[in-house]
């Protein structure tokens, strides 16, 4: 159980998917004019990805694995078929998607409306593939693949609502005319990934 | 304020006869009460004409009594490291001089920089100067450990003012505590110059001290021809150590701390000499005295918001308790209440958290904020082996959800209202 929490916090605030490796800066920064569709991507990415973690695990561990595919008969023992990984993640991550884009356009047509293109776009978000791609390097657990889904969701989250309500509060600074919009939310970034190093070799 | 308006005009008179007296006597009272326009009769608009100019004069001189007792306890862990003048009454000038030898090159060099800086930014934009950096400028030297190099130092400030300040549409638009933003430049661009166990006390003489001969006074009272070979700090000795009490408890919990003892056998780290703040550190966070003079300072003058302090307070005291219950290492058992003396913890609180522009706006906010700085500045140092302090990191933490913070108070206010409407 510890070695899970340390996973989840490792990924939520250590190495954070954005702050840490600047991964999914499309619509991080396209997103995150307004706290309420920030808050609305947020959470929808968290829900991707905790489905999506577990799911490719077990895809990559029974059927793209080298050997994964002996259970068929022993001439299959040898194929590895790792090669498929991109394109097997990326068409669960897009199923995940499609279910996400029916669920909000169903429940709040208006969150829909504003998130517009970028909520179809999550399926190319690459912090969502880049979940998906550390997951097998790093040799996780199905358990441990869960929480780290669910870790870099709650830091996607986190960045996203964050950010979101700094630019809602620098909306009438005198930003040089130089830098306004994404010249200082690069800025912002910058600076709110020196805060989260605060966090950086805690373990439980 | 009305005690003091009071009190102001009660002295009057007896200033007035002396001329430079008087000019004293009128220095502070418009840095007290100008500019004076208020709403005229029962109005609720203006009770009170506070503007940027007060706030920030009030806050620099809220600092001065650690910046003074700073400049003595540089002065006093040099020589107590090169076994000279241990007594604490013993050798005052000299010691007050070293320190304030010491920390005259840091202080211009910080003004020089930061408002150097400032004055391109306001003639760029065709803005009067607004005093904002001048707190700044006094929190970053007390916040730096006596012997920080100064082209790091410099680096620091152009860092702080240039990205987090003055690209944000300078005073009053940062989203980061400018002082600290320095302070944890440093922290991750050049570490050993700013932790470790060698970093807190000075140990050399630098062109100024040679300059007024101090280094030769030194070397006569140590009977030594020259400067020995490797520096001064080849020549502390034995049995002192500049390891902050943070850093023994770090490695062996409480009894290290206790256990700690200067050449002459007494205790390094007792209570009394953590509380009035004659231990190695960073030049003005020692002295617990002289912070709680500011805190009075800033609290009478309702600059800085009680609600913060306490609620921070109240976070620390609580985390301090849960390690106490688990009392996993060494650490997790110091008692909670020796953590509000041990660091920089009062300092945090005071000057750092309650900064008006960074903190959350909010009434209920500044209480969540505050709260959360108390909680993750004691896990940070507690549990986070790579870091020895937490509250630097913490405040900067937090002030990056303080928007967050306050947007849902906000959002909660709105529901509340159109519910009621």
């Amino acid at each position: 159980m510890q070695d899970l929490i340390n996973v989840f916090i490792k990924s939520a605030f250590i190495e954070n998917m954005v702050l840490s490796y600047f991964l999914g800066m499309c619509s991080y920064l396209a997103v995150s004019k307004t706290v309420k569709t920030a808050f609305g991507l947020g959470l929808a990415v968290i829900f991707v990805l905790v489905i999506t973690a577990p799911v490719n695990w077990l895809l990559h561990e029974y059927l793209l694995k080298e050997g994964a595919l002996s259970f068929l008969g022993s001439s299959f023992a040898g194929v590895d078929l790792t090669f498929l990984k991109f394109i097997a993640f990326i068409a669960v991550i897009a199923s995940m998607v499609q279910l996400v884009e029916m669920i909000i356009e169903k429940f709040s047509p208006a969150l829909y409306n504003s998130l517009g293109i970028f909520l179809p776009l999550i399926t190319v978000n690459c912090a969502i593939l880049g979940t998906s791609l550390f997951m097998v390097q790093r040799e996780y657990t199905l358990a441990e693949s869960t929480f780290f889904g669910m870790g870099s969701g709650v830091g996607f989250f986190l960045a996203i609502v964050a950010i979101a309500s700094i630019r809602e509060k620098i909306r009438y600074s005198a930003v040089p005319p130089a830098l306004r919009g994404l010249g200082i939310a690069f800025i912002i970034t910058g600076l709110m990934g020196l805060a989260f190093m605060s966090l950086m070799g805690i373990k439980v | 304020m009305q005690a003091l308006r009071n009190f102001l005009d009660s002295i009057e008179p007896a200033f007035k006869k002396n001329k430079f007296l008087h000019t004293v006597y009128d220095g502070f009272d418009t840095f007290l009460f100008a500019p004076k326009e208020t709403t005229q009769g029962p109005g609720v608009h203006i009770r009170d004409g506070i503007d940027l100019k007060r706030t920030m004069v009030l806050v620099v001189l809220a600092l001065q009594a650690c910046l003074l007792f700073g400049m003595w306890n540089v002065g006093h862990q040099h020589y107590t490291a090169l076994g000279l003048y241990p007594g604490l009454g013993e050798a005052l000038f000299t010691k007050f001089s070293y320190g304030l030898l010491q920390m005259l090159p840091i202080i211009i060099v910080t003004h020089l920089v930061g408002l150097g800086i400032e004055f391109f930014f306001a003639a760029q934009k065709g803005h009067p100067i607004e005093e904002g950096f001048l707190v700044s400028a006094m929190l970053i030297p007390l916040i730096m450990p006596p012997d920080i190099p100064l082209w790091i130092l410099s680096l620091a400030i152009a860092f702080a003012v240039i990205i987090a300040k003055e690209a944000f549409g300078g005073t009053g638009m940062n989203i980061l505590n400018i002082a600290l933003t320095a302070r944890v430049f440093i922290f991750f661009a050049y570490p050993t110059e700013i932790s470790g166990d060698t970093c807190w006390v000075a140990y050399d003489y630098n062109f100024l001290h040679k300059l007024f001969g101090m280094e030769g006074g030194t070397l006569q009272a140590l009977g030594m021809a020259a400067v020995p070979e490797g520096g001064w700090i080849s020549r502390v000795v034995d049995g002192f150590s500049g390891a902050t009490p943070l850093g023994l408890a770090a490695k062996g919990g409480w009894d290290a701390v206790a256990n700690a003892t200067l050449p002459n056998g007494t205790a390094q780290y007792s209570l009394s000499n953590m509380f009035f703040g004659i231990i190695p550190g960073s030049i003005g966070e020692t002295s617990k005295p002289a912070i709680l003079i500011g805190l009075g300072m800033l609290i009478m003058s309702g600059i800085a918001s009680w609600r913060i302090m306490l609620s921070m307070l109240a976070g620390a005291v609580v985390t301090g308790l849960l390690f106490n219950v688990i009392g996993g290492n060494a650490f997790m058992a110091v008692p909670f209440y020796y953590h509000l003396i041990i660091g920089s913890f009062l300092f945090a609180m005071v000057y750092m958290a309650t900064d008006p522009v960074t903190a959350a706006q909010t009434q209920t906010g500044k209480l969540i904020y505050g709260f959360m700085i108390g909680v993750i500045g004691m896990i940070v140092r507690v549990l986070n082996p790579a870091y020895p302090e937490g509250w630097m990191l913490a405040i900067l933490f937090l002030n990056v959800f303080a928007p967050t913070i306050d947007y849902f108070i906000y959002q909660r206010n709105i529901q509340r209202r159109l519910k009621r409407a």
